[in-house]
């Protein structure tokens, strides 16, 4: 018995040792951003390009939705949160309940955009229609000067900013019609409607701006004004529509730190608002902050 | 119809059904294999993720993968050993026994992301903010790590460690035992140095089959440790004292990359879905490979011990 | 198996007390495995207090009534009454029946076409194939079983999903029908392989007794053996079902998760398993909606719970019938 258990023993003990020995971790300069899937991308260029000017920090960016970030913030599981929508007053009580006061912080901008099918010959639409179609009370495509086909929504998981945005300032607090099919992320909404010839979407501009089987539907505040495209005829994002809001779904991109900000995490985050991060932005085809705010 | 015809007709039908299945699954795994085969070679393999996620290799997930599957059967192993010890040892047939029995029996059959739901509330907020408030000093144990993520999948392979060593334990003939009592050894010396051992192989399979079940996996592991992009792998590295070394360890604390959520991330998340593809369906080969492997050694292992005549 | 591990063991016991040396060391020995052997049941009661204990917090919030329906008013201002599921938003929505359906939407189509595919296999094992076909083709469908649900779920949403719309030009490409498709792939092996035990352990005189009337394979079949082992089979269609009513990866990847009340298979559907595996990484903890995913996790263990229960019974009704 001696001798099997011994031999038994071993690499369990061995095992034991690696594993235990791992156990007092907490690496200094660890930056942990957590949140909203629109600005993944966005967040990752910024680590990257961040990380390889100062090499001793070390930053990890996951997505999961705006929603996952503010509450990964809530719980203190998160430096920094990324979301594409305004933090509500009751995650930040939430936050202040469990000591951490959170601090805001603007750092991009977006022009949410409704995309169809590039077969689909619809030119534009009012705003008060997409949320009518969005609620579920325009079903067929005909009822907007399209063809005569079944409108199928494709829209984001309710712990996405964009869900929430949109939710708010096109659907007026009104709930997503039954049907729509909640796809994790906007890629997936991109490429949903891309092979849906009967699709609409909606989600940040630069998922799908260089598309080309997907058109962005141009969209006017009301009857009265004129329909504007979050892009350019050329192809370059709209700017100036989006900073003056003439765009109907402009939005703001915020970072959320819990705390003032120090150190190592300040630093980030200046160099984020500063030029070397703007220009990332605009690089990304997502739209840096107006000039006047610098 | 004559009853011949009819008989021929039926049997016919239950081959081709049966037939069938399995004409699905080479289908399934002839198109991941044709998917994925261009995009495996050495860089794939042992690179990490580049471009945001859109190019390089998957190095991190197959890491992180053998970590959590490594630090789950050094968990779930030797608990789910002694307590198939106990239950057809020891208990026989009390009231006891067929609670244990009963309990491994709904243990197995309950959904994989119940014990995702598990692995938060108990673990990760019991356990550990339980630790942390002990230690004083910040959230440390209280939030996903694949400590917690390991301890949920030991639960949720439990059963399989459990049954199929109670398998290989009753494997053996009753005679061994009684030859071992008769010689006058208590019933722990039976069990350890008669029973136990020519178990060994059944046990053996049991892990290799809970390996593969944990490494395949997501639901428990979503919420409980795993992460979609990680800039460095798991790994803390402790100085060894009066020597300048410093030798590279597994941080259970860590969050960490794997194959299985990687899948689920890259199919459903990726920035663009469409030139993500041929990773996706690399990682999904790299999986079923490791799964189908893992797989055939526990088979071929459970027939070779089996055909291996037990009396000597 | 699971069902294997209940042939009793009565291996040790029954011999003489004064037989076995008890030393010292044994009682310490046996007590430290006794407490293993209550791993298991801790197990089990664990999570059902866990699961309950936030799940019942979210009737603090929330009352019972909400979870059938809520209140809602339309674009024109007129109340009406929805049974929605939308817990993000000024007017959260908590009804669970758009989830139980959808659910079900799932897996009842799953475990039908599995149990027609896998009891075909479980017999054709157990009373077709020959002695090296058997060898070759069970340990081909207990690999099937051990592709993980991801790979069958990434398969669907990259593949079959087009595939079904290519050939059935249904509206939605992703729906249950897909989902319960792939579903069905991964309960077959469940169903195929307790069916087979079940059947091979019906005696064998009772083919030799039904050979010896002069009844040919498929007549013993079809009225002696299968009728005998009705009792495993139920079980194993019983599990089949549990196992489909429990699978996440596969529905939340392939099934549109839309939470709508339909009974159309081919309507993009909402399952509680995908519901709390798409929501609960991104609730903060303790909140409203947390909690709420808690209850639907309890509903969902309940439900499972109960039909692994009537599994076992049907189990223990056929080893009592053959009398094992």
């Amino acid at each position: 018995m001696k001798n099997m258990t011994i031999k038994r023993m071993i690499p369990a003990v061995g095992l034991v040792a690696v594993v235990a020995a791992g156990l007092p971790a907490a690496a200094a300069g660890n930056i942990t951003v957590k949140g909203s899937d629109t600005m993944v991308i966005l967040g990752q260029r910024w680590a990257e390009e961040y990380m390889e000017k100062n090499p001793e920090v070390t930053i990890q960016v996951t997505g999961g939705g705006s929603g996952t970030g503010i509450a990964a913030l809530v719980n203190g599981t998160t430096t920094l949160a990324n979301s594409s929508r305004p933090i509500k007053p009751e995650e930040i009580e939430q936050a202040k309940r469990g000591k951490i006061d959170v601090v805001e912080f603007k750092a991009a901008m977006d022009g949410l955009a409704v995309v169809v099918n590039a077969d689909n010959p619809i030119r534009s639409l009012t705003l008060k229609q997409v949320g009518m179609i969005y609620t579920g009370y325009i079903g067929n495509w005909k009822q907007v000067g399209g063809p005569d086909r079944r409108i199928i929504r494709y829209s984001r998981e309710s712990n996405s900013g964009t869900y929430v945005f949109f939710k708010e300032h096109v659907l007026m607090n009104r709930d997503y019609a039954a049907d729509s099919q909640t796809m994790p992320g906007t890629s997936a909404v991109a490429e949903a409607v891309a092979r849906d010839p009967s699709g609409i979407g909606f989600g940040g501009v630069a998922y799908f701006a260089t598309n080309p089987k997907l058109r962005i539907v141009p969209i006017a505040r009301d009857d009265k004004t004129e329909p504007i495209s979050p892009l350019l005829p050329g192809g370059a994002i709209n700017f100036p529509a989006i900073w003056d809001q003439s765009y109907p779904i402009a939005r703001y991109l915020y970072v959320y730190s819990a705390g003032r900000p120090e150190g190592a995490v300040k630093a980030y985050l200046d160099w984020i608002l500063g030029p070397d991060g703007q220009a990332i932005v605009e690089r990304i085809e997502y739209v840096p902050m107006p000039p006047s705010k610098g | 119809m004559s009853r011949a015809v009819v008989e021929q007709l039926a049997l016919g039908l239950l081959r081709g059904l049966a037939m069938m299945i399995l004409l699905a699954t080479v289908l399934l795994l002839g198109s991941i294999a044709v998917g994925g085969a261009r995009v495996i070679d050495w860089e794939f393999l042992t690179s990490g993720p580049t471009e945001g996620m859109t190019e390089g290799g998957i190095f991190p997930a197959i890491f992180g993968t053998i970590c959590i599957t490594l630090l789950m059967i050094f968990m779930a192993l030797p608990l789910g050993v002694c307590a198939a010890i106990y239950m057809t040892e020891y208990s026989g047939t009390t009231r006891t026994a067929r609670l244990i029995r009963a309990s491994v029996n709904n243990l197995a059959g309950v959904p994989s992301i119940v014990f995702g739901l598990f692995g938060v509330g108990f673990f990760i907020l019991f356990i550990g903010r339980s630790i942390d408030a002990v230690r004083g000093g910040g959230l440390l144990f209280g939030q996903p790590a694949m400590l917690w993520a390991a301890a949920t999948l030991a639960v949720l392979v439990l059963p399989v460690i459990i049954v199929s060593t109670a398998e290989a334990l009753t494997a053996v003939p009753r005679s061994h035992r009684e030859a071992a009592f008769a010689l006058g050894a208590t019933r722990w010396q039976t069990v350890s140095r008669v029973v136990l051992p020519q178990a060994r192989a059944g046990i053996l399979t049991g892990s290799i089959l809970s390996i593969s079940r944990g490494a395949g996996e997501t639901a428990p592991i979503l919420f409980t440790g795993c992460a979609y992009f990680l800039p460095r792998l798991p790994v803390v590295h402790l100085s060894v004292p009066l020597t300048g070394l410093s030798i590279p360890m597994i941080n259970p604390l860590d969050q960490f990359m794997e194959l299985s959520y990687h899948i689920f991330i890259m199919a459903t998340q990726s920035t663009d879905a469409a030139v993500t593809r041929p990773i996706q369906y690399g990682t999904t080969l790299v999986l079923v490979g490791l799964t189908v492997l893992l797989n055939v050694s526990a088979i071929g292992l459970r027939a070779r011990y089996r055909r291996r005549p037990v009396t000597r | 198996m699971a069902q294997d591990a209940a042939t009793t063991a009565t291996v040790g016991r029954g011999l003489p007390a004064r037989r076995r040396r008890i030393g010292p060391g044994e009682v310490i020995v046996e007590a430290f495995l006794r407490l293993n052997g209550f791993i298991a049941i801790a197990a089990i009661a664990l999570i059902f207090v866990f699961l309950f204990k936030e799940g019942v917090q979210a009737f603090g919030t929330i009352a019972p009534g909400r979870f059938i329906q809520g209140n809602e008013v339309d674009f024109d201002n007129v109340p009406q009454v929805v049974r929605m599921w939308q817990p993000v938003g000024t007017n959260p929505k908590y009804s669970i029946i758009p989830l139980v359906l959808g659910s079900f939407l799932v897996a009842l189509p799953a475990t039908l076409l599995a149990t027609l595919f896998g009891v075909a296999c479980g017999i054709y094992l157990a009373e077709i194939a020959g002695k090296r076909t058997r060898e070759l083709v069970k340990p081909a469908i207990e690999l099937v079983a051990g592709v993980p649900s991801v790979v069958i779920g990434f398969f669907c949403l990259a593949t079959l999903a087009t595939l079904v719309q290519q050939t059935l030009g249904n509206v939605y490409r992703l729906n249950a029908f897909v989902g319960a498709l792939g579903v069905a792939f991964v309960i077959v092996p469940v169903i195929a392989t307790m069916t087979d035990d079940a059947l091979r352990a019906v005696p064998d005189e009772l083919r030799q007794g039904a050979h010896a009337l002069g009844a040919n394979r498929w007549e013993t079949i079809a009225r002696v053996v299968v009728p005998a082992g009705a009792s495993g089979i139920i079980a194993s269609v019983l599990l089949g079902m549990g196992r489909a009513l429990g699978e996440t990866m596969i529905v939340l990847m392939a099934t549109g998760n839309a939470a709508q009340v339909t009974l159309n298979p081919f309507d993009s559907v909402r399952t509680m398993t995908a519901t709390i595996a798409a929501e609960l990484g991104a609730v903060p903890q303790g909140g409203e909606q947390y909690r709420a995913l808690f209850l639907v996790g309890s509903i969902l263990f309940t439900i499972t719970f109960f039909i692994n229960l009537a599994a076992e019974l049907a189990v223990a009704r056929m080893r009592r019938r053959l009398a094992l």
